[in-house]
């Protein structure tokens, strides 16, 4: 097992170094550069500004000083927000995405499951359709919708709730948090039904239910687990996704997250920054994509004899 | 909610709750170029003078007075003695002189430093042509003295003085951090700026607040009313709507379009819309061959229903523009060449060898992705289909995309604007001559850019350079490189409790003047 | 070797047997006619549709339903029900043949990465990584540089992405499936990886792939939306579903029906689609025939 960690930990060097250098190169194939702005630079300006950026390199030598520099853990200024060191601006949003992540995962998995393992007991039935809809709603809604709604309904009609903000007012991580969560829920809500379904039919469950004991103890005990593995497996790029995905919620709440830092980058041609935040993602997702295969492998039952009798 | 909202407590703490629309990128004065940053930059310093926020006239500020010499060119700032930096150290005409030589140094790359052009010798000294800065018109004749001389007698000079790029910085506080010449290093954070305006910084929260609080050192400090101002970086107008009418927000950078019906219905006292000194356009390429003839052009020109335009999609919030200039910069009276006339447009279209369109090869509309501009360009596109009988193609592309074609002329029409950077004709006349940076169309004209760049600016009086300007604009509009659509207005919502924000036409804010008093309404 | 017709009777037999059960499945069927229609109504929208997508009436601007117009107009004054029918025709377009090539290239991908196994599923999968982390917007404006920007492309970009996910489900469930004591049996019996692939092994994956792809369509007809944001897929005044919807929301106080008509069109396709999927899912279920 352990050995498998270590393979997969080292195979995640080259995937990352491909990441780092296709990156690196692409962004600079995107047209407009940094300082392009609507009033064009005077022409002294742009050679200073690139200058001070090494932008006037030749490219293969600003790749090579970018990566001795990262190496040292240095990721540069960030083109738009020249003030800060990127892996500053990393620290500063990625506590708040997290944070923001975690909760909507959190409120995704108790909905998603919930509905889910209601609507696997009675396939095809009303106490299968009505969860399976409500855990819909958040496709059919997408985050730049149910955002906005939430915010006109709970935040301005009833005053609840604050209608943006992180941390500053008391409950205005409530609203992100169900909007982000809400996405997902509904992929959740599915992938646990349909794994509980095949799970009920399986032979171990038929033992237990033969013992005679109680159906909630069957369905917690034992099928809940074998059923949640295709969740699992879901849930890494689903984290990554979050994360990276978390964009629009960010916007709409005018949270300080890295969501934002990641998309604006892009848009503003930050170089310094799309890297920095494109390493940092790329890492978690890897990372993360590790982690739902060794909880999927713990899970499943069938792979798990297989590997401990190897061992 | 039970608690107090940002508004209530504002009022009480005498704190400005502002949408700021954007994450200031830095808050060196030379350095900064954007909306967002010009609002806290101008809170946080004071340049030579400034302006009254009613009439835009220029007052005293970091100079209590000046001489102007008869023949325009030598401007003598006396300044208080009383000014203080926010570490207490007196602002000299030293500090001056030494910001100014700083933001002529080319490495530090100011992109504004264009503004300081109009003073002897200072574009020259930027590009590396003299190297000795005795040379150029800055002196500090003593310690409250600063003489400033100028190139041509330059009716908006002191206007720029108001303008950031301008700004002083303290030199001890920037050496201490880095060389002059550098940019964003550390003395913009909170805990290291020293400033001179009305407020200091107090913190910067990233992405999230900015906040100022009451300059006590302040030579004017008993005039300001303000205990600080709170700036919010909101990207999205919508939110930052909604934040307003749940009482976070006392004011607003702007205001969803769709949004004004409302509040005109509801709460017409909310919404402040005013003229503003920018012009919005389409450029044309006349590089491209179905474009290139002036007819065709004009043909576009005269097929767009502007007033229709304005009052059904946009709400009625723009005025038509069928020049370039806005009405009435400094009494100056734009030339008004044609108007909506689609049987004129037909004809002159067909002269061009397209009777009713046909054979016209059509051609791409470009804007930048943004719902305004789509808003316009889906009007636009079925007013020329329904009057010419062309055919159109809309194409929206990110900003940064969008930029790089039209500098490369990779377009056919593409969306444009322009805010004037002072009040005078030519902020609006100089970028369209055949060198300049955004004119971007291929138009190029000798006799404009003669009137422009040298008749103008050497005019015996005010009038004659107006009546300069007025030539060279009708040879624009003769031969319409761009399709003028409308001037733009500001749109704000504001908060009935804040008092001394009047709407104005630069969209200029002066904190010194401003008060919050809650309102009686308010329980 | 009497193979190839063994094989072709037991496909014909689990199809079959399939489409038996699910005609016995009440909601599956509704659902399907549904979609059905759907894609009917909007294949022959040019012909009912009651005015021009881009037909504008200024003066009149965005008004609530009404005799004339069904599902209201917009701020152009432009017919809401024709435009949400012309938009129906690029969403589903976009949904179907988007989720097409990126369930093509996900099973393909995540099967064979599952069962060869080893080096090549590392390499596979680790390739499945790196297209996970790179800029995704980059990489869109890049493609437009290159290839220009027409509707080929949109599909090509949204199943570029939208493959990486699906192949790791797949994966996943090859991976269990592998050890089954019908797949060591045809192994044992000598047949072909390939035949082995595409007999026994993808078609016992079906379940969660067609769920997932169900929750794929909305996803697509969504991101849609957004690459048109950048500058890729549709422009107006053209629309679908996705910019229907993302246009609505930003006036959803002032004028709600240019939000609900589209929002319900995108929800009565999703509930169908999913509906369906899980039908097909039941179907599908080899335990299911078992019994």
């Amino acid at each position: 097992m352990s050995r498998f960690i270590v393979i997969r930990l080292l195979q995640a060097i080259p995937v990352l170094f491909v990441v780092i250098t296709v990156t690196f190169f692409l962004v600079r194939q995107a047209p407009g550069g940094p300082f392009d702005a609507d009033k064009p630079v005077i022409p002294a300006v742009k050679r200073a500004l690139e200058a001070k950026y090494n932008l006037d390199q030749p490219l293969w030598q600003q790749y090579t000083s970018y990566l001795g520099d990262l190496l040292q853990g240095d990721m540069g200024p960030s083109f738009k927000y020249p003030g800060w060191a990127v892996q500053d601006l990393i620290a500063s949003g990625f506590p708040v995405t997290a944070e923001l992540g975690l909760y909507a995962l959190l409120i995704a998995l108790f909905i998603g499951v919930l509905a889910g393992v209601i609507a696997a007991l009675k396939p095809n039935t009303l106490q299968d359709y009505l969860p399976m809809s409500a855990a819909m709603i958040g496709i059919c809604m997408p985050t730049f919708l149910l955002g906005p709604l939430l915010v006109l309904i709970f935040g301005i009609w009833l005053d609840w709730v604050p209608v943006s903000g992180w941390g500053d007012l008391p409950g205005d991580k409530i609203l992100p948090s169900i909007t982000l969560g809400a996405a997902y829920a509904a992929y959740i809500a599915r992938l646990s039904r349909s794994g509980m379904l095949e799970v009920m039919s399986q032979d171990y469950i038929r033992t237990a239910r033969a013992k005679g004991l109680p159906e909630s103890v069957v369905v917690a005990k034992h099928a809940l687990r074998g059923a949640l593995i295709p969740v699992v497996a879901f849930l890494g790029p689903a984290f990554a996704g979050l994360l990276s995905g978390s964009f629009v919620v960010e916007t709409i709440f005018q949270i300080p997250g890295l969501g934002r830092f990641y998309v604006q980058a892009a848009f503003n041609r930050d170089y310094t920054m799309i890297l920095g935040t494109t390493i940092f993602l790329s890492t978690l997702i890897v990372l993360f994509n590790l982690l739902s295969d060794l909880l999927a492998n713990w899970m499943n039952p069938r792979l798990r004899q297989k590997i401990g009798g190897k061992a | 909610m039970g608690g107090e909202t940002n508004v209530e407590s504002g009022n009480r703490l005498k704190i400005l709750h502002y949408g700021n629309y954007g994450e200031p990128q830095g808050l060196d004065p030379h350095v900064v170029t954007g909306v967002p940053e010009h609002h806290i930059v101008s809170a946080l310093f004071e340049g030579l003078v400034q302006k009254n926020p009613y009439t835009l006239e220029v007052e005293p500020a970091a100079a209590k007075s000046w001489d102007v010499s008869a023949d325009g060119r030598v401007y003598t700032f006396k300044l208080r003695e009383d000014a203080r930096w926010s570490n207490g150290d007196p602002v000299t005409a030293e500090d001056f002189a030494w910001s100014w030589w700083r933001a002529l140094q080319p490495a530090l790359g100011s992109q504004y430093v264009f503004m300081y052009f109009p003073i002897k010798n200072a574009e020259r000294f930027f590009n590396g042509e003299i190297e000795d800065f005795d040379k150029v018109g800055i002196k500090a004749l003593d310690q409250h003295t600063l003489r400033v001389e100028l190139n041509n007698p330059t009716p908006y000079f002191l206007q720029l003085l108001d303008h950031y790029s301008l700004f002083p910085v303290h030199p001890p506080t920037i050496k201490k951090y880095g060389e002059p010449h550098e940019s964003y290093t550390r003395w913009t954070r909170p805990e290291n700026i020293v400033s001179n305006g009305p407020f200091v910084l107090e913190e910067w929260r990233l992405f999230k607040y900015l906040s100022v609080r009451k300059n006590e050192l302040y030579w004017d400090a008993a005039r300001v009313r303000l205990n600080g101002i709170r700036f919010y970086p909101i990207d999205k107008q919508t939110t930052e709507e909604r934040m307003f009418r749940a009482g976070q927000l006392h004011s607003t950078e702007d205001i969803p379009i769709d949004r004004i019906p409302w509040y005109r219905a509801n709460r017409p006292d909310l919404i402040k819309i005013a003229p503003y000194v920018g012009s919005y356009l389409y450029r044309v390429n006349t590089r491209r061959e179905a474009l290139a003839d002036v007819r065709v052009r004009q043909a576009l020109a005269m097929s767009i229903d502007r007033e229709t335009l304005i009052n059904t999609v946009l709400n009625g919030i723009f005025t038509p523009a069928y020049a370039v200039v806005p009405d009435g910069l400094l009494g100056y009276q734009p030339p008004k060449l044609f108007d909506y006339n689609p049987d004129k447009a037909r004809q002159l279209l067909a002269q061009a060898g397209y009777p009713n369109g046909e054979g016209f090869p059509g051609f791409e509309l470009q804007y930048n992705s943004h719902e305004q501009h789509r808003k316009i360009a889906i009007a636009v596109q079925q007013m020329w289909n329904k009057n010419l009988n062309i055919s159109v193609q809309l194409q929206n592309k990110d900003w940064k995309v969008y930029l790089d074609d039209e500098t490369t002329g990779n377009y056919d029409v593409s969306r444009g604007g322009w805010i004037g950077d002072y009040v005078d004709p030519n902020t609006f006349l100089d970028m369209w001559t055949s060198e300049s940076g955004v004119n971007r169309t291929g138009f190029a004209n000798a006799r404009y850019d003669d009137l422009v760049l040298q008749q103008a600016p050497r005019a015996a009086s005010h009038e004659q350079r107006l009546e300069l300007f007025r030539e060279a604009e009708t040879i624009l509009m003769e031969n319409m490189p761009i399709l003028p659509i409308y001037t733009y207005s500001s749109k704000h919502l504001v908060h009935p409790s804040v008092q001394g924000m009047p709407s104005n036409y630069m969209d200029y804010k002066n904190y010194r003047y401003v008060d919050l008093q809650a309102a009686q309404d308010e329980n | 070797m009497n193979e190839p017709a063994l094989m072709a009777e037991q496909g014909t037999s689990l199809w079959t047997d399939a489409w038996l059960r699910l005609r016995n499945n009440r909601l599956a069927v509704a659902s399907l006619i549904v979609l059905l229609l759907l894609v009917f109504v909007c294949l022959i929208t040019p012909w009912i549709a009651p005015y021009g997508y881009e037909e504008q009436n200024l003066e009149l601007g965005a008004t609530p339903p009404s005799a004339e117009h069904w599902l209201g107009t917009d701020v152009y004054g432009r017919d809401m029900l024709t435009r949400v029918l012309y938009g129906g025709r690029v969403s589903l377009m976009v949904g179907f043949i988007a989720t097409s090539v990126a369930l093509l290239i996900g099973v393909l991908w995540g099967a064979v990465a599952g069962y060869v196994g080893g080096r090549t599923d590392a390499w596979m999968m680790r390739l499945v990584d790196i297209l996970y982390a790179l800029p995704f917007i980059i990489f869109i404006i890049l493609l437009m540089v290159v290839f220009g920007r027409s509707i080929l492309l949109l599909f090509l970009a949204i199943g570029a992405v939208e493959w990486l996910t699906m192949a790791r489900i797949v994966r996943g469930q090859v991976l269990g499936i592998r050890r089954q004591e019908y797949i060591e049996a045809a192994v044992a019996m000598g047949l072909p990886t390939w035949t082995i692939l595409r007999r026994h092994v993808i078609p016992n994956t079906l379940g969660p792939v067609i769920v997932y792809a169900t929750l794929t369509i909305p996803q697509v007809m969504l991101l849609e939306a957004f690459l048109s944001f950048l500058g890729l897929g549709i422009q107006p005044p053209q629309s679908s579903w996705g910019l229907l919807i993302s246009y609505g929301a930003e006036t959803m106080e002032e004028f709600p029906w240019l939000l609900v008509f589209p929002g319900l069109a995108l929800a009565i396709t999703l509930f169908a689609l999913n509906f369906l999927g899980d039908g097909l899912r039941d179907a599908l279920d080899p335990k299911a025939s078992k019994d």
